[in-house]
């Protein structure tokens, strides 16, 4: 392969990773957000993204609606779902041992995956052509309507989330119980609303994403969550779990890294790959790219 | 205290709906002498379950309408489903289940090929035949150990070897293509099996494949590879997956620019795929299959309006060729004029001709279907006929 | 030790009674061919279930990529009776091996991990184990290495679970077992006390896969197939649920639940589309209202049927 053609195939591969990227960067903001504050590994949080995918598309075929208030509303949904799954699932079991809510948040997960294939029928359903998709193409590479709106919206979510996480009163208090919870606590910070408020946010962000991939891939089915919600995973690890900037970093990073091992390796292994990254940084950097080492006391 | 009292409760609810699980379970079926029971050992849930729901449909459809008409040999049909969660041992201990415990006179096997010779020893051991729909692997009719026919395995559908070589000819025949790109579905030997005899045909057709990668089912983004097979320039590009990850293929492609010929399987075959893929995007492409619903002939016309009467959508490959398996059932039953297994197995060997939705069905020697494959080319997301070939 | 000894023989007796039994009415047919094969693969269970409890619950490391172990001691054995025409005995050994040294391979770095990583860890190395199985095509790839020789009847199983469950419980209640309950119950205090954690974690991990490699060698010699879809990360979840239903840290429990969920199993499998759901609402209610599952971390024992006669007996835990 000559050079010309190995660039311009290099650029082509950036351009479909970062669109993939944005997308588990949006879930794995979820993901950061409920581990910084309660340790938690929320196994239920890629079924949260299939559920707005699924309330983005009930929205915009039997209710007709156009692209922005179906994801509004598929992220209102979504969140008080989360919301809700977090009050009757994980908060009793606050003070029990981790693995009881580890594995009350796979029970959650299968009852939404399995539930949701009950409802809805395993059937794929398509998503109705909501906006065009002009293909541009800009020195040979090729860019579509579709992975630009979904790069503008991630971006702009992602800005909304900082802006919040850092300069609002909620925001701090949410800093607060993730830094330390019963400092904050006696600061007089309504630890559960906050966690609520962590959850909500989370799952609107899950929602989002679940609706722009509708879109952008044309076809949701109810065990689309697993794949992305595991690899969002990982894309919080790598970035540094418990750290907003990290999710985002490492999204888009695992989908890049996706898309060149596809590219120039072989798609088969692509899965592989996203779980190798992880052992890999779980061995060597566990903190993450953007984290920094904390020693366990006793 | 109350809690403690909740606790209790809630254990005791739990025990009680496992007992009852376990006593259900336990209890044996009672087999009603005044209906014939049929069973249907199909991929309802895992991976495979739309497929295997798809089929579900048809044969429920298929004896709905035989009971319509009176039933069989003057009694009502029932169908036992059991599920065979897309795995292959699950799917031995289903055909355990509907040949031991519920005493079926015929069994309409798993879609998958692996399923169906996972459980064919339980249909040798009891004599109760299964027919799938769909599976292809040759070696699911004949054992590859002994080189024998399988006495009570029998399927509604041609085999790999034939339609992968359906398609290598019309790539070189009539799209005049001497350079082919494979793009295989990984994870399903359906997939497998069709890739390897168009390659064998359109090499010895004297075509180069200049690209061979390969995807999972459940996949949803291809660019990657895509963006790769494309710098091969192919002259046409073969998929033979299954319409939900070929639809989001094709649509992608034609989003990174890649206008060449797609060729696919009957694997192709639904309603959704034009919508998966949009219309526009499907120009250009042809899959064989079984039947055109171009085929303005009564048999089809009235298995799609029923369908869609009885379940709401159009019916896709799965659900036909499931129809199409139970009502062979039901004819060799008819000739058989018994609802012994064995003689059953006997007349249904013998079908001949039999006009099913999925065209004409003959019976080989192997319990393979032989019947035309048809070319459907997708024309603004409608299939349209291109051409028959005949075995 | 020598009472331990006599109380094993007499509890190994009281298994060669019941094996004799059970054979007896499979012989003559009085058990059909739907129980045997349940009742194969409740055995099949117990033994997976009961080496991931030594993981899990006996040690406290959160290991669910189980179904990984048991792809390769199934895939390993097929191998060895289909390809190179080995006596069965031998193949189940190398799969118990090849899946006892990846255990040991994949534990040594990772077990450094704690908690909620490891369980993903472990999670993502049984995906990649099932995907590199995906794309041999040695082993059949997508199509599953088909052919596999019936080998496993009741005999070969019963004596495995015996055998799997005497083994277990012995090294729980030797110096390894005890280092492994107190990795479990405080790891940096077992740290200070001078116990190796990881070269324990990694010995429980080890063995855990190589049983798990037996269970799968059996497995795949009972439904002449063996497929990559069987050994998705649902089994795992499947083999998990029955360790916690039965309680992390009993070995009764194990047992009890394997027996109970496979029945619960065969029995919703006419509910197929309510079976992942009955089973999710299952495992979240038993969390909420009875984290310890049905046994906690006790075990089944001839004082408590003492107590229950009004007479004491000098007993102390068995296994059965």
């Amino acid at each position: 392969m000559d050079f010309a053609s190995f660039a311009s195939q290099f650029v082509q591969q950036l351009v479909n990773g970062v669109s993939l990227g944005s997308i588990y960067a949006l879930i794995a903001l979820g993901y950061t957000m409920v581990y910084g504050i309660i340790r938690l590994i929320n196994f239920a949080h890629g079924d949260i993204y299939m559920l707005g995918a699924y309330v983005g598309f009930y929205a915009t075929t039997m209710g007709k609606l156009p692209f922005l208030p179906a994801l509004i509303i598929a992220m209102v949904v979504a969140a008080i779902v989360g919301v809700v799954i977090e009050r009757l699932a994980y908060r009793p079991l606050r003070n029990h041992p981790k693995i009881a809510v580890l594995i009350t948040a796979i029970g959650v997960s299968l009852l939404l995956e399995y539930g949701g294939m009950l409802l809805v029928s395993p059937q794929p359903r398509t998503f109705p052509p909501v906006f065009g998709n002009e293909i541009y193409n800009v020195a040979g590479i090729i860019v579509n309507l579709q992975q630009i709106i979904i790069l503008v919206i991630s971006v702009a979510l992602m800005i909304i989330l900082t802006y919040v996480v850092n300069r609002t009163k909620v925001g701090k208090a949410m800093r607060a119980v993730s830094f330390d919870t019963d400092a904050a606590k006696l600061m007089g910070i309504d630890v559960d609303r906050i966690i609520s408020y962590t959850f909500a946010i989370g799952s609107g962000l899950a929602a989002a994403a679940g609706v722009l991939v509708g879109i952008y891939y044309n076809s949701i089915d109810p065990l689309m969550g697993i794949m992305p919600g595991l690899k969002a995973f990982v894309a919080a690890v790598l970035g540094g779990i418990g750290i907003i900037p990290g999710a985002m970093l490492g999204g888009v990073l695992l989908g890049v890294v996706e898309s060149m091992v596809s590219g120039f390796i072989s798609s088969t292994f692509r899965d592989a790959a996203a779980f190798g990254i992880l052992i890999i940084i779980l061995l060597f950097k566990p903190s993450g790219l953007l984290g920094k080492n904390v020693r366990e006391k006793v | 205290m109350k809690l403690r009292q909740w606790k209790k409760i809630a254990s005791l609810v739990i025990a009680s709906v496992m007992a009852t699980a376990v006593l259900a379970g336990c209890g044996s079926q009672q087999g009603g002498t005044d209906t014939i029971r049929l069973g249907a050992n199909l991929e309802m849930t895992g991976g495979n379950a739309t497929f295997g729901g798809s089929a579900a449909n048809g044969a429920k459809l298929a004896i709905k309408e035989v009971n319509s008409k009176g039933g069989v040999l003057g009694k009502q049909l029932s169908l036992v489903i059991a599920d065979n969660r897309s795995e292959a041992s699950e799917a031995a201990n289903a055909m355990q289940k509907l040949a031991t415990q519920d005493k079926v006179s015929a069994i309409i096997a798993p879609i998958a090929s692996s399923s169906v010779m996972a459980g064919a020893q339980v249909n040798q051991d009891n004599k109760i035949l299964a027919i799938s729909p769909t599976a292809s692997n040759p070696k699911v009719t004949v054992d590859p150990a002994t080189g024998k026919v399988r006495d009570f395995i029998f399927r509604a559908a041609f085999i790999d070897p034939f339609q992968g070589s359906v398609m290598a000819n019309f790539a070189t025949k009539s799209l005049n293509a001497k350079t082919a790109a494979l793009y295989i579905d990984n994870s399903s030997d359906y997939a497998k099996g069709l890739g390897q005899f168009f390659k064998e045909t359109f090499v010895k057709n004297g075509g180069v494949i200049v690209s061979e990668e390969g995807y999972l089912q459940k996949d949803t983004d291809f660019k990657a590879t895509l963006t790769k097979i494309k710098s091969k320039n192919p002259d046409v590009i073969f998929a033979p997956g299954y319409y939900q990850e070929v639809g989001m293929i094709i649509k992608q492609s034609r989003e990174l620019g890649i206008m060449v010929p797609f060729l696919g399987g009957d694997g192709w075959d639904s309603a959704k795929l034009p919508e998966i893929a949009g219309a526009q995007a499907l120009n250009n492409s042809f899959f064989s299959n079984h039947y055109s619903p171009d085929d303005n002939s009564a048999a089809v016309k009235n298995f799609v309006d029923a369908y869609k009467k009885e379940y709401g959508q159009t019916p896709d490959a799965f659900a036909a060729l499931s129809y199409d398996a139970t009502m062979m059932i039901v004819e060799a039953m008819k000739r058989a004029n018994s609802a012994d297994p064995v003689k059953i197995k006997d007349e249904l060997a013998k079908t001949k001709d039999y006009a099913a939705v999925s065209g004409q069905i003959t019976l080989n020697a192997t319990h393979d279907a032989v019947k035309s494959a048809v070319i459907v080319e997708m024309k603004d997301g409608k299939q349209t006929f291109r051409e028959k070939v005949n075995p | 030790m020598k009472g331990v000894l006599k109380k094993d023989l007499l509890v190994f007796g009281a298994c060669l009674v019941v094996y004799a039994v059970i054979q007896g009415l499979i012989e003559v047919d009085f058990i059909g061919p739907f129980w045997v094969l349940n009742i194969i693969l409740i055995c099949i269970n117990i033994i997976l279930v009961t080496s991931l409890n030594l993981i899990n619950g006996f040690t406290g490391q959160f290991s669910i990529g189980h179904a990984g172990f048991m792809a390769v001691g199934a895939y390993l054995a097929a191998v060895c009776t289909v390809k190179l025409q080995l006596p069965f005995i031998v193949a189940i050994l190398a799969g118990a091996v090849a899946a006892g040294f990846l255990g040991f391979v994949i534990g040594l770095p990772t077990l450094r991990l704690s908690g909620d990583y490891l369980a993903i860890a472990t999670l993502g190395l049984g995906e990649i184990i099932r995907i590199t199985i995906l794309n041999i095509p040695y082993v059949g790839g997508a199509s599953g290495l088909m052919g596999i020789p019936r080998y496993t009847n009741f005999t070969w199983v019963f004596f495995a679970t015996v055998f799997t469950v005497f083994f277990i419980k012995n090294l729980i209640n030797s110096t390894h077992g005890r280092a492994c309950i107190s990795i479990r119950e405080n790891e940096i205090a077992a740290e200070a006390m001078g116990i190796d954690t990881t070269r324990y974690k990694v010995l429980a991990f080890t063995i855990g896969a190589a049983f798990a490699g037996v269970a799968g060698a059996l497995f795949s010699h009972y439904f002449y197939i063996a497929h990559p879809a069987s050994f998705t990360f649902m089994k795992s979840f499947d083999i998990l649920t029955m360790v916690v239903l039965g309680g992390l840290g009993s070995l009764t429990g194990s047992i009890t639940a394997s027996i109970l969920l496979t029945f619960v199993s065969a029995a919703l499998a006419s509910y197929p589309e309510w079976r992942m759901v009955i089973y999710s609402l299952m495992l979240i209610i038993l969390m909420l209202y009875r984290p310890q599952g049905l046994f906690g971390n006790k075990e089944l024992s001839l004082k408590m049927f003492g107590r229950l006669m009004g007479g004491g007996k000098n007993g102390s835990a068995n296994g059965n």
